[in-house]
């Protein structure tokens, strides 16, 4: 790949790139809508879910989108426009950025930071300000409320996510997210090559602290507050119709998937499997097909975890404001410290 | 199944109650159910002996008849014939009465499950009477839908608006003098129903 | 069946107190919020204003009357088998329970009694009335509370229920079956063991339920400790059915007044629960709900032969009295008083309804609480606003 890569003219591999990261982020989502919200909710609920558009409803998410977009832009006349309009993009933008730091096979990544992890942490906190924003401008008492409760609780819920990642890159010894990759299936487990080292295993703490982190990130049940549908309406979205719901919603499966992606690359062992399996020792060795290979292989990884992620929230109420706080700050908190102190010990005790 | 027979111990307490009022109690009525009528100026304190001296905690409901018959029958005169003879005379219900309104409430003894009904003339010049609310929590609500309904006025209720009502209602819709505009709009057949069935045939006049 | 714990309700109170204080301090000033008339949370057009201080209510009011329709007036100028129609659609979850009361005050105001066959079968169709009502609300708890996955459940194991009372009345959400005297049919042929089957798929929803929603820990965290009502307050305004039951007054009509109905003639237990918060109202229905299942269980068995309606005239006279019947509703008691001038229809009717009482309690109970707790208490008193409004 990097012998074909290094053919193409800069502005070449620049537009590949983001086409790239256009797809990376809308195919999970579409795929996560129909699969996870069109067909699996509808199967625990005992109903079969949309079935007309398409053999068994596989057109429906083209239907929707189709239907939104053709809608009439309604904006509130008390609401502040310029910022009404901005929000919706925001929270999109942010998932954007993520993606470009998640590799997805040994050449096929977007780009190759040193801190891969750290700014992805940072970036993802940009759409806490959409949010915040897309309440506040709405001109709607509901909106703000809804939009109050996401800022309190996307800030507190950061705080244990990126203590639990602590947890991984003190094992990983690099914050750069190939590396982390490279680390886990090139490492080995009680001696034994064939499992590699994921890290869900010997960090699993920092894994269930980051799984429910990433569940309140993404204002999901139990953690949907902000949009608690019974009271609110739909919290911060409340005013949002036509294509700025759409953005919001493609925004809102689409993190989920990139979530999971970022997930999977810290705990499951990203594009890869372990090198043992096929006797490659460092990332040089990696044949090509590894390239084609490698996003399915994390593709497959990110329904998994986007699975566990929609089982729950279709599953759980939603917790009250005050208790998801001190559940955050009382309960993740130092649990994600304890697990950091300990990591730090034993990494240097073996 | 332990099922409290209603007779025994209300016999017992229908003692008891008439003898706890006292004087206030003006007439009663007693027939499988109790019915009481109090005097209107002990209303509340009536009220109140039956909580706290014989035990009635539980408040069923408050609400008002008024005696008077509908000048309007059931709305199934022909607006095109002159209108029928009717009887005007105000005839109370059980335990009497005096006047054209009456409050009536029931409350109940939790522990025993006797209960009672409780009426009190209102005076036709002034439609006022004593609120309980402070008796009876509950009876807060139910004085108000009593007021917007009848127009009698509840002394030292709080908060005397409509509830169901818009604000600026006029008339009180379920005294007997004020039609129900439906029926005015247009007459109701009636029991007799004249319209053909779709098969042709006449319709039966009878409801099964 | 476990008790509220101290410390959780201390920590409620602790945590409502620390956020009155810093509402004090920092000046803020309040926000009147309008919940409704047209609201998911609201089971129906109920509207409260609540005025809140950060995510505190400071002071709620239920405005109701959205839905009135005059009931009481329109009754004035029915025959009494009209009235029957009318009624039905008070409650309209449950709407045979809301016939019987009146159909038994006119009975008993006419001194006719209906045959024992009669008899069996109301109390079975009210059972199956109480046990629609209440499966849509466990699963609108669910919704109200965030999983919204029971619901779904909840509606698929109602339509066994609602297909059973088609079958036998012709009507799924209005029956329109009572008659002064009895019932308009008799029941059709195999209806017996379907009914049968359905109680057993019942029993099964219920323990899904208990499973998937009360076995939860947010969903008991939600619930225990909100909206405490005490006995005396439940009494004095009137509260009833599980409301009441949940604050521990031992209280069912069903066992308690004399009525000529078949629910004497079977073995069945009252449920309370001493905490009377929002999750002692939901066991209770709970419980309810698998208790009548058993009753119609043991009701189906022992249906005597005969005649389903008793001799009544065609054109039905009451002759002058007055008449309280009041029934253990699925929202709570229901009752009429009929007045009655020996004339073709009522004089005076007074619709006692359950939810219009239950209601009344919130301007009292809602005050402090979180914006999430309304919506859990109210939830949890359950109303119908058809029965608010009549």
């Amino acid at each position: 790949m990097t012998v074909i890569l290094a053919e193409i003219p800069y502005w070449g591999q620049s537009l590949l790139r983001v086409l790239g990261g256009l797809v990376a982020v809308l195919l999970p989502a579409g795929t996560i809508v129909y699969v996870f919200l069109f067909k699996m909710m509808s199967f625990m609920q005992s109903r079969l879910g949309p079935m007309e558009a398409g053999p068994y409803g596989s057109m429906q998410l083209f239907a929707e989108v189709g239907k939104w977009l053709q809608k009439e832009d309604i904006v509130p006349d008390r609401a502040d426009a310029r910022i009404f309009k901005m929000a919706p993009i925001i929270v999109l933008v942010s998932t954007f950025l993520l993606v470009a730091v998640v590799p997805f096979g040994p050449d096929a990544w977007f780009t190759d930071f040193e801190t891969g992890i750290f700014y992805a942490l940072a970036v993802s906190s940009i759409s806490v300000l959409g949010i915040l924003i897309a309440g506040w401008s709405s001109a709607n008492k509901y909106s703000l409320l809804g939009g109050l409760r996401a800022a309190g609780q996307l800030i507190a819920y950061e705080l244990p996510m990126v203590l639990a990642v602590i947890g991984v890159v003190i094992q990983a010894g690099t914050m750069n997210l190939q590396k982390i990759v490279v680390a886990q299936n090139s490492g080995s487990m009680f001696g034994i090559d064939a499992v590699g080292h994921p890290y869900v295993i010997s960090q699993f703490i920092g894994f269930i602290i980051f799984m429910i982190a990433i569940q309140a990130e993404l204002t999901q049940a139990p953690f949907d507050m902000p949009i608690a549908e019974s009271e609110l309406v739909s919290g911060y979205m409340t005013e949002y119709s036509g294509f700025r719901f759409l953005i919001f919603f493609i925004g809102e499966f689409a993190t989920a998937g990139v979530f999971a992606m970022i997930a999977s690359v810290l705990f499951l062992g990203g594009w890869g499997v372990p090198f043992a399996w096929f006797g490659w020792t460092s990332i040089d060795d990696i044949d090509n097909w590894m390239n084609f290979a490698g996003p399915l292989i994390m593709f497959t990884k990110m329904m998994l975890l986007v699975f566990i992620i929609m089982w729950i929230r279709f599953s759980y109420p939603r917790l009250r404001e005050d208790q998801l706080q001190r559940f955050a700050w009382k309960g993740l908190i130092p649990v994600a410290l304890g697990n950091i102190a300990v990591t730090s010990i034993l990494k240097v005790v073996f | 199944m332990s099922t409290a027979s209603n007779t025994q111990p209300r016999i017992t307490s229908v003692a008891e109650v008439k003898a706890a009022l006292g004087d206030r109690l003006v007439d009663s009525f007693h027939k499988e159910d109790l019915w009481l009528r109090v005097r209107t100026d002990a209303w509340k304190s009536s009220m109140q002996t039956l909580r706290d001296a014989v035990g009635f905690h539980y408040f069923c409901f408050l609400s008002a008849i008024d005696w008077m018959p509908s000048p309007y029958g059931r709305g199934e005169d022909d607006p095109t014939e002159p209108a029928p003879e009717r009887d005007t005379t105000i005839r109370q219900g059980y335990a009497g009465g005096e006047t054209r309104m009456q409050v009536f409430a029931r409350v109940t003894n939790p522990v025993t499950h006797v209960s009672v009904v409780v009426k009190v003339d209102v005076p036709d010049d002034s439609l006022t009477i004593e609120s309980i609310h402070d008796v009876y929590a509950g009876a807060n609500w139910h004085e108000r839908e009593t007021h917007e309904m009848f127009g009698i006025k509840f002394d030292g209720h709080p908060d005397l608006r409509n509830m169901y009502l818009p604000i600026d209602f006029e008339g009180f819709p379920l005294r007997k003098d004020f039609p129900l505009l439906a029926r005015m709009v247009k007459p109701w057949p009636g029991i007799v129903d004249v319209e053909p069935l779709p098969g042709g045939e006449i319709g039966e006049g009878e409801e099964s | 069946m476990t008790m509220l714990g101290d410390r959780q309700q201390l920590s409620y109170i602790a945590s409502q107190a620390a956020d009155a204080r810093l509402n004090l301090e920092l000046e803020t000033e309040g926000m009147t919020l309008n919940i409704g008339p047209q609201h998911p949370a609201t089971h129906g057009t109920l509207r409260i204003i609540a005025r809140l201080d950060g995510e505190q209510v400071v002071w709620a009011e239920p405005a109701c009357g959205y839905m009135h329709r005059g009931y009481e007036k329109l009754t004035e100028v029915r025959t009494y088998p009209q009235v029957t129609t009318l009624v039905n659609r008070i409650d309209w979850l449950g709407s045979f329970a809301n016939e019987v009361p009146f159909i038994l005050a006119a009975e008993k105001l006419m001194g006719v009694e209906a045959p024992t066959r009669a008899q069996y079968i109301r109390t079975i169709l009210f059972e199956l009335s109480r046990i629609a009502n209440v499966s849509l609300f466990l699963g609108d708890l669910g919704v109200q509370l965030g999983a919204i996955t029971p619901v779904f459940l909840a509606f698929r194991d109602r339509e066994y229920v609602l297909n059973l009372i088609e079958s036998a009345t012709g009507g799924r959400f209005h029956p329109n079956f009572d008659r002064i005297g009895g019932l308009k049919d008799d029941l059709p042929a195999g209806w017996i063991d379907e009914t049968r089957a359905v109680m057993k798929k019942l029993r099964g929803f219920c323990d899904q339920i208990e499973d998937l929603l009360f076995g939860n820990e947010i969903f008991q965290s939600r619930t225990r400790g909100i909206g405490v009502i005490p006995r005396d307050v439940a009494l004095q305004y009137g509260l009833s059915g599980a409301n009441l039951r949940a604050s521990g007054v031992d209280w069912d009509l069903r066992r308690d007044h004399q009525l000529p109905m078949a629910w004497n003639k079977d073995d069945w237990k009252v449920w309370t629960h001493p905490d009377g918060d929002s999750f002692a109202r939901c066991w209770i229905r709970l419980q309810e709900t698998r208790e009548s299942t058993k009753i119609v269980d043991q009701l189906l068995g022992s249906i005597p032969a005969g005649p389903v309606m008793a001799k009544v005239p065609k054109i039905i006279k009451v002759p002058e009295g007055e008449a309280w019947v009041s029934t253990e509703n699925p929202l709570g008691e229901m009752g009429y008083y009929v007045v009655s001038r020996g004339d073709l229809g009522p004089f005076r009717v007074k619709i006692r309804s359950a939810s219009f009482n239950n209601i009344s309690i919130t301007p009292w109970l809602l005050r402090g609480v979180y914006v999430p707790d309304i919506v859990t208490i109210l939830a949890s008193l359950y109303f119908i606003l058809g029965d608010i409004d009549r």
